[in-house]
């Protein structure tokens, strides 16, 4: 399953690149799909089918759909491209670029400073993963339901279009920042 | 291939985030902020995920799934916040919005 | 009667939380029923206890309430307990007789005025306060009627707190008391610290055991007292507030700054009266502030055009009169001429107020005149009370007090020839300005039109006091002449008789020499201000005796004195520290707060890269920080 591993990785971070680099939103979009599912690959090979099952139904499907609406309807095409194109010179790039790669740098010398310790092949399967979901982990179930309630609830009332532009003390005083 | 490492899940895991946070960092456009931060909570995902099965235990994959349902979250709210930002604005330029400044 | 001492002040305290509370609702009869009632059923209250106080002497000299324990504190216990004995008694009956009177009267002076409720709620509460001051048995009570009777001379002479000039003047008399009230509580401290208990028969009859005659504490222990009282009694050097204080409406004048409240520090002193008696130092100097205070008023009191700073001024000369006689030794005599004086000064306050009514609010004495024929009661009975403050001979009751101060200010033990010497010229001044005040306000020709004249609600309070102005000196004659002491016999019940020198002169020489100065005054008087003087005239050419004339009408300049000594090191001072030396510390911390805040403000530019580069950065540190420990 090694060798699923290293494959489905070295897509996932090269398709990641692309999608940090595009300038297209649409085009990045496709190589998130692709950067999504072959995590879920890896998911796979590490032993966790449910997440995989999760990794490809609720990323890839999803919440990726949700960006392509978003961008159908913002009518993001060769504009935003273009804009993209001349913001993302060297000089934007070089700072943010050097301080991950430390960040990088410093938690690999983290992680190897222990020894190596190998993998199980074996399966965590989802019965075991619901088990403990609705057992111990019953709260923060419910918790998490009140966060995608809250979520659903926030979503609708700021997606609203209002005919107000500005918040009402903004308003009365417009210098107030 | 002999066995695979746990450092070696990790050290992906490691270079998706760093991924994630440089596109958070050099993108000016909302939506690609955006998508590098699904990157870097995926990430954090595979971390999980990759100790869970070095355990042989399900809490790794719970964990995962607390992460899945937050990003679901603040992407829905988060892009409801772009469309109202595009409207009001008529701009994604993050450099532009900065009536938080104090 | 004992059972009902404490109707007497509760009965006013009741009125006033009637009034200050349902004031605005009530109608202005109601009002009227409530404030002159309320102290009319106490006043008779306390004449009934008075008379079954007379008539039977308790075994223990004193009735006595307790009410309630107010606190306990270690040692200090304080109870809310009345007692009344003889010297209490005389102010008692004082307080609510003489308060009830005015309170008639003013049923009718305040009528017009638009705060009704609100002075005779003040009025009520002083008369409770100035009870609770004389009726307390210990002297934690006694300072709350102190302060309370404080707190209404402030209320009262800032009633008409519109104009500046009134509430400038409550706050000069409440800061000036204030000095002397200070003083008086450390002195209570030390003599709680001394003898462990502040309850009055307790201290009296501790007093001597614990100190002997003349040791330094009791002096300033006594010293101290007699601030409290110099403060509250305006003597000197903390007179200047009296005059002032004029400024609150006439009954106010006659009833706090006249009658009651300015003789506060004479009831304190001779009810603490073992103490001082312990310390001739302290003695020497009550009668020495006393006869310099009666002297100097007394020349201010010439000068005055004013007709209610006259009487001001001649109010602290007459409670000069009362500390030297205290500090003599007189304890009999300080009180008989309180007695006598509250009668006649409340008096002629309110005739006064009823001329100042009468003329449209005219306060200057030299533009009324004439005004004999026109208000006939006014004009006697301002007379009486102007002869008993001149003590025109064995006709008034000014004369029997007065004479008695005389006399014991050169034969008591305490008694010097200085003091009784300044003493006269005192009587030669108070016949003078009484004559003076009389002939200028009522006689000559009339220069302004009076108005509306007072009606029988006025007139009669100024009756019954006329009478008693004459009256009440009969009860006490002196002894050379006729033997009836009625009052000295009832006073000496509490305070101890008066000590005489030896061989002395014939007492009917001093009685003459004073008869004849006092009839002196008057006759200069009459000399100088009936119809046109000639030798006035010539006096007002003069401009060494103008300026003279100045500095007496000033008060001997007493307060630009003070505001040279004080006010102005202190607004310098306080001018220099304006922006709070001691502060600067803390601003400065606040100060570089605000920089820091300035400096770390600028990260806030709202730039949503650069904080995820903050946070970034932030890991960075952390993490390198570990990999480097």
């Amino acid at each position: 399953m090694s060798l699923v591993f290293y494959i489905s990785s070295f897509i996932a971070i090269l398709s990641t690149i692309m999608v940090i680099t595009r300038y297209q939103p649409i085009h990045a979009l496709l190589y998130l799909v692709v950067s999504f599912l072959a995590l879920a690959v890896t998911f796979l090979s590490l032993g966790a089918p449910f997440a995989a099952a999760l990794q490809v139904i609720v990323y890839a499907g999803a919440i990726v759909v949700l960006f392509i609406f978003v961008v159908m309807m913002l009518n993001l095409g060769k504009q935003t491209a273009q804009q993209e194109k001349e913001w993302l010179q060297l000089r934007a790039w070089l700072g943010p670029s050097i301080l991950s790669l430390v960040l990088l740098a410093e938690m690999a010398v983290l992680l190897l400073q222990d020894d190596p310790t190998g993998m199980p092949a074996a399966v965590v399967t989802p019965k075991q993963v619901s088990l403990s979901l609705y057992g111990e982990y019953i709260i923060a179930v419910e918790l998490v339901g009140f966060l995608l309630m809250t979520g659903i609830v926030g979503a609708a009332h700021i997606g609203k279009h209002k005919k107000k532009s500005l918040h009402r003390f903004l308003q009365t005083y417009p210098n107030l920042n | 291939m002999s066995t695979l490492h746990a450092h070696t899940v990790l050290i992906v895991a490691a270079i998706l985030f760093v991924l994630g946070l440089a596109g958070v960092l050099t993108r000016k456009n909302i939506i690609f902020m955006l998508l590098s931060i699904e990157i870097m909570l995926n990430a954090a995902g595979l971390a999980f995920v990759a100790a869970g099965s070095r355990w042989q235990q399900p809490d790794g994959q719970v964990m995962y799934l607390f992460i899945l349902a937050m990003a679901a979250a603040e992407v829905s709210v988060a892009l409801a916040l772009v469309l109202q930002i595009q409207h009001q604005h008529k701009t994604l330029d993050v450099e532009e919005l900065k009536e938080l400044k104090d | 009667m004992q059972h009902y001492l404490y109707l007497i002040p509760a009965l006013p305290l009741l009125g006033f939380l009637v009034l200050s509370m349902a004031g605005k609702r009530l109608s202005r009869n109601l009002i009227a029923g409530i404030g002159a009632g309320s102290i009319c059923v106490s006043a008779l209250i306390a004449l009934i206890t008075s008379a079954s106080f007379l008539q039977s002497p308790p075994a223990t000299g004193a009735y006595r309430q307790v009410l309630w324990h107010w606190f306990v504190t270690g040692h200090l216990s304080a109870d809310v307990s009345l007692r009344m004995d003889a010297l209490s008694l005389v102010f008692i009956c004082i307080i609510t007789f003489i308060g009830a009177l005015i309170h008639i009267y003013s049923i009718a002076f305040m009528r017009e005025d638009r705060d009704y409720a609100r002075f005779f709620a003040s009025m009520n509460l002083f008369v409770c306060a100035m009870l609770t001051l004389v009726m307390a048995d210990n002297l934690v009570l006694m300072y709350l009627g102190w302060e309370g009777v404080g707190l209404c001379s402030y209320l009262l002479i800032g009633f008409w707190y519109e104009t500046p000039a009134n509430y400038r003047a409550a706050n000069k008399a409440f800061v000036i008391t204030r000095i002397g009230d200070t003083a008086m509580i450390i002195g209570l401290f030390l003599l709680f610290k001394e003898l462990g208990t502040l309850y009055i028969p307790d201290i009296l009859a501790k007093a001597p055991q614990q100190f002997s005659s003349g040791a330094h504490t009791i002096t300033l222990i006594a010293l101290l007292l007699l601030s409290g009282g110099i403060g509250k009694s305006a003597q000197l050097p903390l007179q200047t507030w009296l005059p002032d204080a004029m400024a609150g409406p006439s009954p106010v004048s006659a009833l706090i700054h006249a009658a009651t409240m300015v003789t506060a520090g004479v009831y304190l002193i001779a009810r603490m009266h073992t103490l001082f008696e312990l310390s001739p130092i302290a003695m020497q100097v009550t009668a020495i502030i006393g006869a310099v205070t009666l002297f100097i008023a007394g020349c201010s009191a010439m000068v005055q055009t004013d007709i209610k700073r006259i009487l001001a001024y001649s109010t602290i000369s007459q409670i000069g009169y009362m500390f030297l006689a205290l500090g003599v030794g007189a304890w009999s005599a300080a009180i008989f001429h309180f007695f006598t004086h509250a009668f006649f000064k409340a008096l002629l306050f309110l005739a006064a107020g009823a001329v100042i009514e009468t003329l449209h609010h005219e306060h200057d004495i030299f533009k009324m005149g004439g005004l004999r024929k026109k208000m006939p009661v006014i004009f006697y009975t301002f007379t009486i009370g102007a002869a008993a403050l001149a003590a025109l001979p064995l006709v008034t009751a000014g004369f029997f007090s007065k004479d008695q101060i005389l006399w014991y200010a050169w034969s008591a033990n305490g008694g010097h020839p200085v003091l009784w010497a300044l003493a006269l010229m005192g009587a030669f001044i108070t016949a003078f300005y009484s004559t003076r005040l009389i002939l200028v306000v009522f006689w000559g020709e009339m220069k302004t039109t009076p108005g509306h004249l007072p009606g029988n609600a006025m007139t009669i309070p100024l009756v019954i006091l006329a009478f008693f102005s004459v009256a009440v000196g009969w009860i006490e004659w002196p002894h050379n002449i006729m033997h009836v002491s009625l009052f000295s016999e009832l006073v000496q019940q509490a305070l101890p008789t008066t000590i005489m020198k030896g061989d002395l002169p014939h007492e009917i020489v001093f009685q003459f020499i004073a008869v004849v100065v006092s009839l002196l005054g008057i006759y200069t008087g009459y000399v100088l201000y009936y119809g046109q003087s000639e030798l006035l005239m010539r006096w007002k050419q003069s401009d060494g005796l103008m300026n003279v004339r100045h500095f007496l009408y000033k008060g001997w300049k007493f307060d630009q004195l003070y505001d040279m000594l004080l006010v102005r090191p202190f607004m310098f001072i306080t001018g220099i520290n304006k922006s709070d030396v001691s502060d600067k510390l803390y601003t400065a911390i606040a100060n570089a707060n605000l920089y820091l805040n300035r400096i770390f403000s600028v990260s806030q530019n709202g730039s949503l890269r650069w904080y995820v580069t903050g946070v970034l950065i932030g890991i960075l540190f952390i993490i390198t920080l570990q990999l480097l420990l």
